[in-house]
């Protein structure tokens, strides 16, 4: 064996961004098309949606679609990762539970998530001003407004004009009109006061910016070909290559971030995952936009004399305050919907209508909101596809009109059961905010290293009385519109022995925090342009820097914050502040 | 880059060839690509794209020969042909099943054992192996079985094993192009989406003007 070295990569370049989902993506757009040279480091393989699973048939695969190790979400969906990876583990402190998605792909997390596409609203950035809890961001949104309007604008979203004061409209694109059994749970609702408005989600009803309109085959989640929905790989990193300054190095795993006497920082050392070799590379610049935990991770793990307790970390705040939404279900049997009309309801790649947060916290038992995702209809059959279906006939009636003694059954009955249920049930998924805590964080584990000798993370997460009761919350609301609704519920409602149903923090793949903004170095990692406090050529451009999480989906608030860092990143160097 | 039209990205999809060429063209070197599938040419009927590993997992048997004639007759009984549609059979439900046990370790005995079950039922009822009893005895059996929330406790065993065996029959026929014909799921292809039907939205009793 030789001796183990570190090579020095020849190049220097202008900025070293690590990661290629959204954050990365957006940065490596702005600053290419501003002229710097750019190298991208990406632990994943290179991915182009057009190469996708769009128009497969589950029937021509014996998995019919079914999730793998490798692809969770199902064998033909975009997103290679998942909550385990083989030869990358994380711990939990005991007690506790965090579950860590990961992306490894070009494009992360972009390629497969539902492209909901929500701007935290003015209430968003000052949570701590209304109830108490948490903190304030540094900024309003005021200053984050003017980046999602170019958001907008660069890579289309659809929606309504509806003027809610914390659900702020954007630049929209004609919205689809919903589906029927959408228009079933809008009169529900419509009913008993909660709001339901169209969604809004980075997919494209109208061409737009060179890219065709959607085709409505509504497998977003696969990849799609014709470019049509939003994913860094589609929108950013394309133009990004056009300028000739971007490089993309994939398989190349960041192990830390080094720097100088001074504590600047000079470039990243990485695991080319091709040889399995060490390099060195070196930076003006230095963006971390490896995902919340991930960049926070590689921070603490660079470690020097001047930032001895990890990168910008004299505060010891790196890692603390990550938050993942809240989230549970709930769907019932809808008897109207019950031996439905044949057509084709596949529309665009998720909910055309869904419910924002509607009500005042004030006479509530619990703090911050949650919005409603709204699912059903008439999809593709595959793997899972009437499982367990001896809970579901029990509450059709027999031929004769009577009710049934028992579901199940086999036989020509049970065909026709198969037809009569087919497209009728209605589900709700509530995805809620969780108030960011000094006491869930994650540390680099002191026992254990992934299998480049990388340390691991170490999860302490709980949720607290508040998540508990919003989610408690939401069952009683989904309860409330399936009621409303004529349902049939086919299992029981989740009480408090398994706390409403929450699922397990990460679950909802929102995490957020671990690097967060601020602008006192003593309670914050990065300052209001997700600048380090303590290494200013060192920028995160993830959802680490997020000070609360909201009731939103956090990717639309990464990718206006990615450009407006990088706004600030090109007046810096323009002032030789960098 | 020109705008695509709409019109054009329609006639590129279904040609299938439809990439992101323009934005992507530039990429630096190809070296770990992810396509999602490599392609073996030897592709067993009704299969497209599947990767080495799951070719190899369709050539693994898991069932001895009783046990998958055993198989082919339940899952008739569980699924058979009526006038619009075909049986478990006809859809190739056995070797769907065959091949999720491969693929699914913890489903394994579970499914073994319970076609020991119905063996074994049988032939304390009728003195002989269940695929060799009459249509009408074999429907004896399974009435005692098919019912969960009305079968006697004594058949506990023989309700979980049907009931896990009724899933994959179903998941095995209504995905597969025959049942996702008899289900008359119109989807996965190019549209424009302009709404549901007016037929389904009266019987609803919605509207879009509202």
């Amino acid at each position: 064996m030789s001796a183990f070295q570190i090579k020095e990569v020849p190049e220097e370049y202008d900025v070293v961004i690590v990661g290629s989902g959204a954050g990365g993506g957006m940065s490596a757009k702005v600053l290419t098309e501003a002229g710097a040279k750019v190298l991208m480091l990406e632990a994943g393989p290179h991915f182009d949606s057009s190469k996708g699973d769009m128009f497969k048939w589950n029937y021509s695969s014996p998995r019919r679609g079914a999730g793998t190790k490798e692809r969770a979400f199902g064998e033909f969906d975009a997103a290679f990762g998942g909550w385990e990876l083989e030869g990358e583990p994380y711990t939990r402190t005991k007690g506790t539970e965090f579950d860590w998605f990961r992306s490894r792909m070009l494009g992360g997390r972009t390629n497969h998530w539902g492209r909901i596409s929500l701007r935290f609203g003015p209430n968003d950035f000052k949570r701590k001003s209304i109830d108490g809890l948490g903190d304030d961001w540094p900024i309003s949104y005021d200053d984050i407004k003017p980046y999602y309007d170019k958001v907008d604008d660069l890579v289309g979203v659809f929606g309504s004009k509806e003027g809610i004061y914390n659900e702020p409209d954007g630049n929209f694109l004609p919205a689809p009109k919903p589906r029927g059994y959408e228009l079933l749970v809008k009169k529900a609702c419509d009913e008993i006061k909660i709001p339901v408005i169209p969604s809004r989600l980075s997919i494209l009803t109208q061409p737009h910016n060179g890219r065709a309109a959607c085709h409505y085959c509504s497998q977003c989640n696969r990849g799609c070909s014709t470019h049509s929905n939003f994913s860094s790989p589609s929108v950013l990193i394309g133009p990004a290559l056009a300028t000739g300054n971007l490089t993309i190095l994939n398989g190349a795993m960041a192990r830390e971030v080094t720097t100088d006497k001074e504590g600047k920082a000079t470039g990243v050392s990485y695991v080319n995952k091709a040889d399995g070799l060490d390099y060195h590379v070196k930076a003006k610049i230095v963006i971390l936009a490896a995902s919340a935990c991930e960049s926070g991770r590689l921070m603490m793990n660079s470690k020097s004399t001047v930032h001895e307790n990890g990168l910008s970390n004299s505060s010891g705040v790196l890692g603390r305050y990550i938050t993942d939404s809240t989230g549970a279900s709930r769907s019932a049997i809808i008897p109207a919907l019950l031996d439905g009309i044949p057509h084709n309801e596949d529309g665009v790649g998720g909910m055309h209508v869904y419910t924002p947060w509607w009500l005042d916290n004030k006479k509530l038992d619990f703090a911050r909101g949650y919005h409603i995702e709204i699912w059903g209809g008439r999809h593709m059959p595959g793997y899972g596809y009437m499982w367990g279906v001896e809970n579901s006939n029990k509450h059709l009636k027999s031929p004769d009109g009577t009710a049934r003694p028992s579901g199940g059954g086999y036989g020509a009955q049970l065909k026709q059961d198969a037809r009569t249920l087919y497209g009728a049930t209605v589900g709700f998924s509530g995805r809620g905010e969780s108030i960011a805590r000094y006491d869930n964080y994650c540390e680099i584990d002191p026992n254990v290293v992934d299998k480049w000798g990388i340390p691991v993370l170490r999860f302490n997460y709980t949720w607290s009385d508040h998540e508990i009761k919003q989610v408690k919350h939401m069952q009683d609301t989904f309860e409330e519109i399936l009621t409303n609704m004529g349902g049939i519920f086919t299992g029981a409602k989740p009480g408090p022995e398994s706390n409403y149903g929450i699922a397990a923090p990460g679950r909802i793949i929102h995490e957020v925090g671990a690097t967060r903004m601020g602008n006192d170095p003593k309670s914050s990692v990065v300052n209001a342009y997700c600048q380090a406090h303590e290494a200013k050529n060192v920028f995160v451009c993830d959802g680490g820097p997020f000070v609360s999480q909201a009731d939103k989906n956090p990717t639309w608030t990464i990718l206006a914050l990615s450009w407006r860092t990088c706004d600030y990143i090109i007046d810096q160097m323009k002032q030789q502040n960098l | 880059m020109e705008p695509i039209s709409r019109r054009d990205s329609l006639k590129y999809i279904t040609l299938a060839s439809l990439s992101a060429g323009a934005l992507i063209a530039c990429e630096p070197g190809k070296e770990g690509e992810m396509t999602g599938h490599e392609h073996p040419t030897d592709m067993p009927e009704g299969y497209a794209n599947l990767t080495p590993e799951v070719m190899e997992m369709l050539n693994q048997k898991f069932f001895t020969d009783e046990e998958r004639e055993m198989v082919r007759v339940l899952a008739n009984q569980v699924i058979p042909a009526d006038d619009k549609s075909g049986s478990a059979e006809d859809a190739n439900v056995t070797a769907f099943i065959e091949f999720t046990l491969v693929d699914r370790e913890n489903m394994q005995t579970p499914i073994r054992g319970g076609l020991r079950w119905m063996n074994l039922e049988s032939t304390k009822r009728f003195g002989k192996s269940f695929t060799a009893i009459s249509e009408g005895e074999q429907k004896q059996i399974l009435d005692d079985i098919a019912y969960p929330q009305t079968a006697s406790p004594a058949y506990s065993q023989g309700v979980a094993f049907f009931s896990t065996f009724r899933s994959l029959v179903l998941t095995g026929f209504y995905s597969s192009k025959l049942g996702v014909e008899d289900l008359q799921y119109m989807g996965n292809r190019p549209t424009v989406w302009n709404g549901a039907p007016q037929e389904w939205l009266d019987r609803l009793g919605v509207s879009y003007d509202s």
